[in-house]
């Protein structure tokens, strides 16, 4: 199969890649640049195991082609933390709130939420359950999550961030 | 410390490292995305992707299978059926016989593995796998349990547990009453599918990674496969993607094919199944068919009652057999029935075949009784709550169960009035009357039910476990047991109850993945049982070396044995301290072994299969949950208004894990009842094998109220680690009150009539259903 030469932002990083027309943005990220903080959870979109912000949009990357990528920017649960050592607060909030079991789920619910809290920094009860409604979460009961959630805009607001 | 406090696990006074709500220790790495997944792993140079071909049919005969065009598909490196193990081809966990790895013939489900393709990616394994030709002879199928129990199709033989005269007690009871309840099956959904990455080691050495919950059996199936001992083969397991259940058994069949691929080829081999794959090839929760009939006095109280359980197995025994014994041990949930006969048939069907999930038959047995106690209520037009309150177990004279074991920690009369009272149940209860007068369309429905879980392997030896703790030079401690982490906090647990014991802080202990080098011969992480064994294990290792360091110190310091603590970090003799790592480090000078293996085994259960007589369990579980619902009875639409929890962990490890493990697990439960529908076509084909139509609950499916509390009085009167309770099962099962409630509200409609008979999962479709044939609106 033909190859096209991308070349797309990855955490602030240019890459080029050469890749195969049918390769998804998630098999590029896990397999070619190795982010595996990216999950595969279903393959079909469904469970946003996967989810990744393309131009800050959150996108399920297991149904975005990586050529779709070309000239994008992509952020991942990689980097999102501005500096290597600290943890984005909506990170911080998920280690401290318990809204993690597995972690599976974690990444791609950490990226619908800091996608919520760029566009909606105050948001109510009703948008952050909205927000990750493309999240499936097989361990926690969401509860915690959206605890972490609420935490997490309480934090950024009294940073100003 | 005494020696009788470390036997019973109890804590040493100074040190506050257990009962804290420390984080998982692996929460940063969760959510940085740095936790390392078996299919994170850096792939080695040469890595084989594999993929396997399935049967396209619920039963058949393979006359031919031609896999001329799979092996000359160009990246393919090997192809493999039944023909070329080297060992045996089998992976029944209970040495049944009846799993075949690859299908050698016969045919027993759709969806079971034919042949195995190993190439140089994924894609091609994946493409490969579709150009094979199987000519295949269509044979009739047993797809219910009706149709198996016609033809007496069993994996295991049907069983019976009897007390009194439950026929003659039926007859002359005063009240009367019988039904039959249909239950879904489940699928796990583990967000991680199935993953295996098997790598050839010098001397036909095999090492496996893989997300199962039970490395001992995986590395014992691989072997056997291979045709080699055991000890040629090593597994190792840091963290699955979620399991319930699902990675006890099923693991193992994906690791075996990986292996065999790997040892064919010299490469290392790679299996991960996609989710549609995930959910045809792999069990599920078991679907049951419960039929009840029941005497009661004008209370309610249950003089005598047969149940019978048929249950849905699949094509092979697996772990049929103890799933659903265990839901004849959970027939009874938390009520006393003085004359009782429990039947289960375990109906063999050419389906996957079922297995373990959270709760293991023991959410069944309950939405049994549950139903009963419901129906009970109906009939007499009495509060449930009145019903389940007058039939709870209670002192001598009502305290045996069906098995014969006595009850003898009930806390279920304390925490259900307490649980009432926090919930305002009763005064809610006459305001869902009143709304229900008068709202035609919407209508509301409470329920309050309790769970009472017995722990322990039903099976005895399995309740065994180990641990392997070392000291180094510098006081830094490497900490490994036989339990695997999957999400469910267990790692962290053992930690802390090893930090405790120690005197020292949580950041001087090396949490480490689970090795079957180095705890041999381990049961499965399943049953709750995790910490309650691994912890006791772990803290027996400790034991031994701390026994060996306050020898040391008395002889070198010439102190009293007593006068030796371990506690924040320091190691006090008398007045006199000195650090934990300079202790160590003296303690290694003068040759100490600072290494321990540790061993529990859980004191006083036995249990007479043929009799059905004994004490299966070292103790119940307890908690109550009261759910409020509303159903639209004009689409059958539902939701959750509100939920109040009262559970008891005993005294808490770490009370923020439990309370995730309480929540997670009734969201889990709410879903097998509501929500989630395995829906098979009549050739036996699943339909419902992905999340567009197998509907996990999502965040706007979570209660809006949502009150979830520890009961605070709750302490193990048995000597468990640290007097807690074993937490990883029970809460699915409070989850019974929103499928109560929900009949609760249909009931609503018919007032004085006999209870709807709502079948699980209460999806609107059923819920409608139940709503037309009760005769109303």
């Amino acid at each position: 199969m033909n190859t096209h030469v991308i070349e797309l932002i990855v955490n602030g990083d240019l890459r080029e890649v050469a890749v195969r027309p049918n390769l998804t943005l998630l098999q590029l990220l896990r397999d070619h640049l190795r982010l595996t903080g990216t999950k595969h959870g279903c393959g079909t979109g469904d469970c946003g195991a996967c989810t990744v912000l393309l131009d800050g949009r959150p996108v399920n990357s297991c149904l975005t082609l990586a050529v779709e990528a070309r000239n994008r920017t992509i952020t991942t649960i990689e980097g999102i933390s501005t500096s290597g050592t600290t943890l984005h607060p909506v990170q911080q909030a998920f280690v401290e709130k318990g809204a993690v079991q597995c972690g599976y789920c974690t990444p791609g619910m950490i990226m619908s939420s800091v996608h919520l809290l760029r566009t909606n920094p105050d948001p109510t009860e009703s948008e952050i359950r909205h927000a990750i409604g493309g999240n499936i979460c097989r361990c926690t009961g969401y509860t915690k999550i959206i605890e972490a959630i609420e935490t997490a805009a309480r934090a950024k607001k009294g940073s100003g961030q | 410390m005494s020696s009788d406090d470390v036997m019973k696990g109890d804590s040493s006074s100074m040190n506050t490292v257990v009962h804290q709500s420390t984080t998982h220790d692996s929460a940063a790495r969760h959510a940085t995305g740095e936790a390392v997944y078996v299919d994170d792993i850096r792939e080695p140079v040469g890595l084989l992707h594999v993929c396997f071909g399935a049967s396209s049919c619920a039963h058949g005969r393979i006359r031919q299978m031609d896999l001329s065009r799979v092996k000359a598909f160009p990246g393919v490196v090997a192809v493999i059926t039944a023909q070329d193990l080297p060992g045996l081809n089998d992976i029944s966990p209970m040495h049944t016989m009846d799993e075949e790895i690859l299908c050698s013939g016969e045919i027993h489900f759709h969806g079971q593995a034919l042949f195995a393709v190993a190439a140089d990616c994924r894609d091609t394994a994946r493409r490969a796998v579709q150009l094979a030709e199987i000519d295949v002879e269509e044979l009739p199928a047993i797809l219910d349990v009706e149709e198996a129990i016609r033809q007496k199709s069993w994996v295991a033989e049907p069983h019976e547990m009897k007390r009194g005269n439950p026929a003659r007690a039926i007859e002359q009871s005063a009240y009367r009453l019988q039904g039959e309840l249909q239950l879904g099956g489940q699928d796990h959904f583990y967000l991680e599918g199935q993953v295996s990455m098997a790598l050839p080691q010098e001397g036909g050495d095999m090492l496996v990674y893989s997300s199962s919950q039970h490395p001992s059996e995986l590395q014992h199936l691989v072997a056997q496969a291979l045709g080699r001992a055991d000890h040629a083969v090593t597994v190792e397991v840091r963290r699955m993607g979620g399991a319930f259940g699902g990675k006890e058994t099923q693991a193992a069949q994906w690791a075996v094919i990986a292996a065999l691929l790997a040892d064919r080829t010299g490469r290392p081999a790679k299996i991960r199944l996609d989710r549609d794959t995930d959910m045809i090839s792999t069990g599920k929760r078991h679907p049951f068919r419960i039929r009840y009939e029941v005497g009661f006095d004008e209370q309610g109280r249950i003089e005598g009652i047969d149940l019978n359980l048929a249950a849905l197995c699949g094509m092979s025994a697996d772990l049929s057999a103890p799933i659903t014994d265990r839901a004849m041990f959970h027939s009874d949930n938390a009520y006393y029935l003085p004359h009782v006969r429990i039947r289960s048939y375990r109906c063999r069907t050419n389906t996957v075949s079922n297995t373990a999930f959270r709760g293991f038959g023991g959410p069944q047995g309950m939405m049994g009784i549950e139903r009963v106690i419901d129906g009970i209520a109906a009939q007499l037009g009495k509060d449930p709550l009145a019903v389940r309150r007058a039939n709870l177990y209670g002192g001598e004279g009502r305290n045996i169960t069906p098995y014969h074991m006595k009850v003898e920690d009930n806390v279920l009369p304390e925490l259900m009035a307490d649980l009432a009272e926090s919930s305002a149940y009763t005064h809610r209860r006459k305001e869902i009357a009143a709304f229900n007068l008068q709202s035609t369309v919407i209508k509301r429905g409470i329920s309050l039910t309790p769970v009472k879980f017995g722990i322990s392997f039903t099976t005895s030896f399995l309740n065994q476990a180990g641990a392997l703790v070392h000291v180094y030079k510098d006081g830094s401690i490497h900490l490994n047991h036989g339990g695997t982490e999957m999400g469910q906090g267990l790692f962290i647990k053992v930690a802390q109850v090893v930090a405790d014991a120690f005197g020292v802080g949580l950041e001087q202990i090396k949490i480490t993945a689970t090795h079957t080098g180095q705890v041999p011969n381990t049961s499965a992480t399943a049953a709750s049982s995790g910490s309650d064994m691994n912890g006791m294990a772990a803290l027996n290792a400790v034991n031994k070396i701390k026994k060996r360091l306050v020898r040391f110190t008395t002889k070198k310091y010439g102190v009293e044995e007593e006068d030796v603590q371990f506690t924040q970090g320091q190691v006090w003799m008398g007045e006199q301290s000195m650090t934990f790592p300079e202790l160590i480090m003296e303690a290694y000078l003068e040759r100490v072994s600072l290494s321990a293996t540790g061993y529990y085994r859980t004191p006083k259960i036995w249990y007479d299969r043929e009799t059905a007589r004994g004490r299966p369990f070292l103790y119940f579980a307890y908690g109550a949950a009261v759910t409020e619902v509303e159903i639209d009875t004009l689409t059958g639409e539902n939701r959750i208004r509100r939920v109040d929890i009262l559970h008891d962990v005993g005294r808490s490890l770490n009370p923020a894990i439990d309370r995730g493990q309480i929540e997670g697990g009734f969201v889990q439960g709410a879903g097998w009842l509501t929500t989630e529908e395995l829906w098979w076509d009549q050739s036996g084909a699943l339909r419902t094998h992905a999340p567009s139509t197998y509907k996990i609950p999502l965040s706007g499916d979570v209660p809006e109220e949502f009150n979830v509390a520890i009961w605070e009085p709750g302490v193990n009167r048995e000597p468990t680690i640290h007097r807690s309770k074993a937490v990883g099962e029970p809460p699915l099962m409070l989850a019974i009150s929103v499928h109560s409630a929900i009949n609760q509200a249909i009931a609503s409609l018919a007032p004085g009539q006999a209870l709807p008979a709502l079948d699980a999962p209460a999806t609107p479709e059923r819920i409608l259903m139940c709503i037309q044939s009760s005769g109303k609106p």
